[in-house]
Parts: structure tokens; sequence; C-alpha cells
């Protein structure tokens, strides 16, 4: 199977990666033979097979709609590259 | 005792000694402390080394057995893969993009060691985000194999398997997606146990691809492995997918006797390409002594397990595409500085921060769950997956234990397959059936190659059958005698 250069850019940028342009050529060759690799999937019949969902069978599991213990604020920004007031902060949004 | 006979202690016996105060947990942490000083840069397995964290928990663990209210790992010094969250630790998946991400929580199973009074050394090196089988994609460091330093330890578990083997901790535990854990034990000569998908909460461990990953042991023999796996499995509501079912002593399921044990052969498996001879005739000596010990071994079928590859490399990509999606530069880790926008910050952080397996997986998740092909490719993986279950139901029809060899070679040369990647993804080839179909698996040594590197013997139970595989894989330990023989190092 034959991936172009421009498939993996438009791939790159559904996934937010920057790839640079010397390595698409790679990219491009290494996801064409997985993905040929795995057109033998395509001969198998799988009319009427539903496809696995979970490996276990187990049904939904709910638990009561309860207020419980969660991460305070301060904790959850202890991580952020950049807090502010709060909250965290991130480049100019609208371009 | 020597410090260094100290450190070849397995869990069982270090349990004993301490519980009779022959020696203390200081004593023994110290020493395996004092093991790592000396062979960590030969084997490079640490990620973080938690010296100052692990001799407080000994101090913890001396108490609590002096008052004889010890937990069941009281004292007992273990390693920890770096995707398991450990409060206040650094955890980095071996990733730049985790780069000085410290866990404000605990996983559930750290939650659990820590009640049972682990003493965590610290933290191992893998495959960046679990993404590999020769732990050669971490952003950090390459781990060696103990019985050759050249060669790989396999992955991604690779670390947590090398350090048992070269006795830098007593136990550890790793995680398994496609064979992540018993690939590497079967490298280095340990035993890895991946349980039922469900079994072990998976609350707190970084995710790879949801519907497969699996936390479980490696230690140096079965009955340590058992003792583990009784400590961290278990419901956990924090995790929707873990299943509410009793947890038994799995230590007081170990019997040294296959009587009346069915074995499977899958026919399908011993026709697979580029399988070592060595490996095979390893495997075909293990079957003897099974069937000299009284077990049967039959020929079964899995007739779609020439697709479990294709299907496994499908799945597992695209769920990992999607659980990678959190990783933006916003909330914790890596944020590549000076982006214009924040569109821009989001694609100079993950380029910057992912390294060239992790990428090529996104990019191929992407791909197969991209408009206009999730039907053909996601989908039908999906539907591949029901096939390999309905393989899996039958056989266990016909047998009560699948056997075959855990990967198809012994380790292999650091390098050798880093630049095919499809070739690596064949070393996965008899272990990652198990993940698509949710069933447990253990990879326990049973033999060498000419030269001196371990070969697995895979075994693989039914759903929540771990009772009856440990039991098996105890009775064929005992049988064979090999797990005795360690890395000269």
């Amino acid at each position: 199977m034959k991936i172009t250069k421009q498939e993996v850019r438009h791939v790159a940028e559904l996934a937010r990666l920057d790839i640079e342009e010397k390595d698409l050529d790679r990219f491009a060759r290494e996801l064409g033979d997985i993905l040929e690799y795995a057109e033998k999937l395509g001969r198998v019949d799988t009319t009427d097979v539903a496809p696995t969902s979970h490996a276990v069978e187990i049904c939904n599991a709910f638990r009561p709609d309860l207020v419980t213990k969660h991460l305070d604020r301060e904790e959850a920004l202890k991580n952020a590259p950049e807090p502010e007031e709060g909250s965290f902060a991130v480049p100019r949004v609208i371009e | 005792m020597t410090e260094g006979d100290l450190c070849e202690l397995s869990i069982s016996a270090a349990q004993k000694m301490l519980r009779c105060g022959e020696i203390s947990a200081v004593e023994l942490t110290n020493a395996v402390l004092e093991r790592i000083r000396s062979k960590e840069p030969e084997i490079n397995a640490f990620i973080t080394i938690t010296e100052d964290l692990a001799r407080k928990q000994a101090q913890q663990a001396d108490k609590t057995i002096a008052e004889g209210s010890a937990g069941p790992l009281a004292g007992i010094p273990m390693a920890i893969k770096d995707l398991i969250c450990t409060k206040g630790v650094a955890t980095t998946c071996a990733s730049r993009i985790l780069e000085g991400f410290i866990p404000p929580y605990d996983a559930t199973v750290m939650e659990r060691l820590n009640a049972a009074g682990a003493v965590m050394l610290g933290k191992l090196n893998m495959d960046e985000f679990a993404m590999g089988s020769s732990n050669e994609n971490s952003a950090f460091k390459i781990t060696r194999n103990p019985w050759d330093l050249s060669r790989i330890p396999g992955g991604s578990s690779g670390a947590s398997a090398a350090a048992v083997a070269a006795d830098l901790c007593l136990g550890a535990l790793g995680s398994d997606t496609g064979g992540s854990i018993r690939q590497p034990a079967a490298h280095c000569g340990v035993v890895g146990l991946k349980p039922t998908y469900g079994r072990v909460s998976r609350f707190g461990l970084v995710a790879f691809a949801s519907s497969l990953d699996q936390i479980g042991p490696l230690a140096g023999n079965v009955e340590d492995a058992a003792i583990i796996l009784s400590v961290i499995a278990g419901y956990d509501p924090r995790d929707a997918t873990s299943v509410d079912k009793a947890v038994p002593d799995y230590r007081t399921c170990l019997a040294a006797d296959v009587k009346g044990l069915k074995f499977g052969i899958p026919a399908e498996y011993l026709e697979t390409e580029g399988m070592d001879p060595a490996v095979k005739a390893a495997f075909e000596k293990a079957t003897e002594t099974l069937v000299r010990a009284g077990a049967q071994c039959i020929e079964i079928s899995l007739p779609h397990t020439d697709h479990a590859l294709p299907a496994y490399y499908l799945i597992a990509p695209a769920e990992a595409s999607s659980n990678l999606a959190r990783y933006d530069g916003v909330k914790y880790g890596f944020r590549a500085p000076d982006a214009d926008g924040l569109k821009q910050m989001y694609a100079l952080t993950r380029s910057g921060g992912f390294g060239p397996e992790v990428k090529r997986r996104v990019l191929l998740g992407t791909y197969a769950l991209s408009a206009g092909y999730y039907d053909a490719y996601y989908k039908k993986a999906s539907q591949i997956r029901t096939l390999i279950q309905r393989d899996f139901a039958a056989a266990f029809e016909k047998c009560d234990i699948i056997l075959s060899p855990t990967a198809p070679t012994a380790a292999f040369e650091i390098g050798e397959k880093t630049d095919d990647p499809l070739q690596m993804y064949l070393s996965d080839i008899f272990t990652l059936s198990a993940n698509l179909a949710g069933i447990p698996g253990i990879s326990v040594p049973c033999g060498f190659t000419e030269n001196n590197l371990p070969i697995g013997l895979q075994m693989m139970g039914n759903h929540f059958a771990e009772d009856s595989l440990l039991k098996a894989a105890y009775a064929y330990e005992q049988q064979a005698g090999i797990y005795e023989k360690k890395p000269v190092i």
C-alpha cells in the first residue's frame, strides 16, 4: 500500500504533529509497509461479526452520583507549565 | 549472610527471614541499594532511584514487623515501571513530554503495594509510553540484558525484567499491552505475568491502549509472582473496567502437580516463520517435561493467529492516538517555548516531546481512525478481534492451558532491529493474542540458547483462571528447575 507524503502531512496535521520535511518520506514508507501488512485483514469474511468493544464481559459500570474527593485546584495546577491566576495559561487562541 | 546473598533472596524466602527476625527490612533494603549502586552503571535499569524513600519505608516495615501488624510485602524491595503513577515521585513514561511531571496521586496498585508494606527502590526504564519490544525507544537510556550486555532486555517492561534478573530488586511491576511483561521476562530469564483484563486496576497507569493494557508482576519465580498478584489484584471503582470478582490467595493455589492437566499447543504457532530452532527445541523439551510429569499435551488450532498481529497494530495505535492526545503542553509536562499561537504550541510541543516510534504509532492510529478509513481499518480489526476471542473460547473447550514459546527468538543485539519497525513488531507474535482476547498469560524460563541466552515458555489460561495458570507454571518450574540459574554480572 502506498502512502503519499501529502497523506502523512494531512494525518500529522490531524494529530497535531509537526513532521519535518526530511522525515516525511520515511514515515510514508513505514506506514505504507504496516498498512500493506494489515491488508490481509480485508480478506477475512467478517459479515455479521460484531466488533469487540470489551475483552471481558461486563455490564455498564454505574456509581452513585455523589461528590467525592478530588484534586484541589492548587494541586491540579502544580504540574502546569504556565499556571496563572488559578488557571492554565496558553498562548493566543484566536488567530 | 553476605549482602550479595541477601539480594538473591526470593520474596518468599525474604518474607520468612523478615518475620522471624533473621534479617531486618533496613538491612535487606541497604543490601539491594548497594547492589544497585555497583551494577546499575552496567544495566541502566532505573530512571529514578528513590533511596531515601526506600530507607524510610524499610524502617516503617521493620516497625510493623516488630508490632506484628506487617502486610504481606512488608520490607520487600521492589521497583516500578515508570508509567505507573507514584505520588510525589517523577513518572516519565520514558518520554521527554512528561519530563518533570510529578503525579499528585498514587496509582491503585501503588496504594495496594504501600498498604502491603512494600519498599519502593525506584522507577524503571521502558520503551517510551510502552511502545516497543526492546527498551531502545526510551528517551533517556538503553537498558541492557544482564545475560549479555550487548543485547536488549526486551520491552516494553525491559528494565523491570532486567532489574529482577540482575537482583536489583526482589520483584517489579510492569505493564503488558501486547506482550510487554512476558517477552522481556522471557529474554531476561525471569517470570512475568499478564493478568486477565480487568483483574488489576488500571487507575494511575498511564494509558497506551486502554482495551489491552494490564499491570502485572515480574519476579524471580512463580511463587513470588503469585504473592505480588494477590496484593495488586481486585476491583477498584476508579477503574470502570476492573471486574468485581473475589481475589484468591494465589500462593495457596500452587502445587507441584500437573497430573490430569490438559495443555493445548496451537499448531499455527509452531509454523511461524523466523522461529529460532533453539527456541523450538527448548519448547519441545518443556512439553516433554510436562508429559513426563503426568500432563496431557494435545494439538489445538487458533485459526486466526495470522491476523492477530495486523489487528493489534491497528487497534493499539488507534487507541494510543486518542490516549496521547492529552499531551498538549497545557496541564503538565513539557511545553515548547516561543510558539506563535495555541495550535502551533500543540504541534511544537508534541513534535519535540515524542520520540519517533510514538509519532509513528500516533500517525498510524490517526490514519486508521480518520474519515473514510475507520470501517476498513479500526472496525475491521475489532471484528477480527472477536474472531480471535472465539478461537480462544473454542480452544479452552478442549484444554485447560495453552502452551507456546513466549517469543520466537532469544534477546537480539542492541540496534539489530531499530531500522525495521515491522520486524520489531514480530517479536510479539505469540503474546499479543492474549491481550486481544483479554486472557491471562505467563512466561516462565524453559531453557537457554547455546550463547547462554534465556528462552521463555508461555502459558495462557482462560479469563480469570490465574489460579490454574499459576499452578501449572509453578508445577513446570519445579519440574524443570531452570529458574535457579542466574546471570553473571
